[in-house]
């Protein structure tokens, strides 16, 4: 028991080095914003996109969603921080690591929003057209607010899981909380900074998850 | 300027210098998969199993638990194995480190889906064998599919954060190789064998989902009387 104090929750060891990882989890803490709000937007827009039902943009669309949605989020994160300066393109840990996220999270919030709007009946559509609204119209106003509703629980757990993925970033060697953490614990020869990442990082998804299983909870009470 | 693409990014003669490191990190990754996979699905049954006992303290102990590591980054929870563990005097090699952060992780995941299966299956009842078989079981794999192959997809994605322990998995042998050679060829072929391998997967994915929302959404217009 006192080994497991003296290891995990040492107070003078977090006394001395809880202001490096306080800053790692800002660092945290924006990337996953940052993640969510491009992601989430780029993939409503890309779903916006894909209902004008243009041949080439959609290939095109259907390639980018399919490519993202397939690779690991960490090879992602690898291949635009190591491999693309060759190609001239040197990115920041912080971006890349932000825009990696984003690009797989805009692939899967494309893809629950288009399905979501193709789950909508095609007497929407049509109601609405025949009522004398325009297409931008109908989208807009009918069939869009009905699929964003959708596509939320759909979309709250993929963007948990891939705003996780924030961690993810130490591999390119990003300074956020469990980078921050892993160096001050070999500094420190202590494993408690590693506690304190990890109790940082519940402190912000345990609500998510929460807030998730509740949205997910009133779609089946609405079904 | 193609040229310099190719050079850089599809070197043949550094592919053919580097493809049996490649071969290796692959072989990994698969192993890696089927040991995970078929672990974190029996733990998600057993918790799923559990809960259907329907003991509240039991169960809120399971839902604590399935919430916990589903708020835990996987990478968080393999270094806490991987280098936190050691302390305590447990020391753990990067491949029982990664297969148990993947277990521990998933468990949660596949215990919810299997939950949903289970409690489909109770609501409907049990009555003669051949029912359950024919009626009940069919409904309750229906429910039970997509989340479960969408999960196992992404638990095969997650293997690569073995290479964060040095484990030279895919991905790891891929950025060996490239330090070795100067040139991103690898793991542009790393990107390239993740890609063709996870691409049918993620299609079917894709398409089990959609089916389950449109036939969700379906019942649900009926249910407004919207048509």
């Amino acid at each position: 028991m006192h080994a497991l104090v003296e290891n995990y929750f040492n107070i003078d060891v977090l006394g001395r080095y809880y202001p490096s990882i306080l800053a790692g989890y800002v660092v945290t803490v924006e990337v996953a914003l940052l993640t969510i709000a491009l992601g989430v937007g780029v993939g409503l827009a890309l779903a916006i996109l894909r209902c004008l039902r243009l041949r080439a943009l959609n290939a095109l669309i259907v390639i980018y969603v399919d490519i993202f949605r397939s690779l690991p989020q960490l090879v992602v994160i690898v291949f635009i921080y190591f491999a693309l300066p060759y190609a001239g393109l040197s990115l920041s840990p912080f971006t890349a690591t932000v825009l990696s996220l984003a690009a797989v999270l805009s692939a899967f919030a494309t893809e629950a929003f288009w399905a979501a709007i193709l789950a909508l009946p095609q007497g929407q559509w049509d109601a609405a057209r025949s009522l004398g609204l325009g297409f931008l119209a109908t989208l807009f106003l009918v069939v869009l607010p009905q699929a964003v509703r959708i596509a939320i629980p759909l979309l709250a757990n993929r963007a948990i899981s891939i705003t996780k993925g924030t961690a993810l970033g130490t591999a390119v060697s990003l300074p956020e909380v469990l980078g921050q953490a892993e160096s001050v614990m070999a500094i420190a020869a202590n494993p408690s900074p590693l506690t304190l990442a990890a109790a940082l990082y519940l402190c912000f998804f345990v609500p998510l998850v929460v807030a998730s299983r509740w949205l997910e909870q009133r779609q089946g009470l609405a079904r | 300027m193609f040229d310099l693409f190719l050079a850089n990014f599809a070197n043949l003669d550094s592919l053919a210098r580097i493809y049996p490191l490649l071969l290796q990190g692959l072989r990994l990754t698969a192993i890696l998969s089927l040991a995970a996979l078929p672990l974190a699905m029996a733990a998600g049954l057993l918790i799923a199993i559990l809960y259907s006992f329907h003991h509240r303290l039991l169960n809120a102990a399971l839902l604590i638990y399935i919430d916990l590591f589903r708020s835990f980054p996987v990478l968080v929870l393999l270094i806490l194995i991987f280098y936190g563990l050691p302390f305590l005097g447990m020391r753990l090699g990067s491949f029982a480190a990664a297969v148990l952060a993947l277990v521990l992780n998933n468990s949660g995941y596949y215990g919810e889906i299997f939950r949903a299966g289970i409690e489909a299956v109770m609501s409907l009842g049990f009555r003669p064998v051949y029912a359950v078989f024919l009626v009940v079981l069919p409904q309750a794999i229906r429910i039970v599919i997509a989340p479960l192959a969408t999960n196992s997809l992404e638990l095969i994605k997650t293997t690569s954060i073995a290479s964060l322990v040095a484990l030279p998995e895919l991905l790891r042998s891929a950025r060996v190789a490239q330090e070795q050679i100067y040139n991103p060829t690898p793991l542009m072929a790393a990107a390239v064998i993740f890609f063709v391998l996870l691409w049918p997967l993620a299609r079917l994915v894709a398409r089990l989902e959609r089916k389950m929302l449109a036939s969700s959404q379906a019942h649900l217009m009926q249910a407004r009387g919207v048509r």
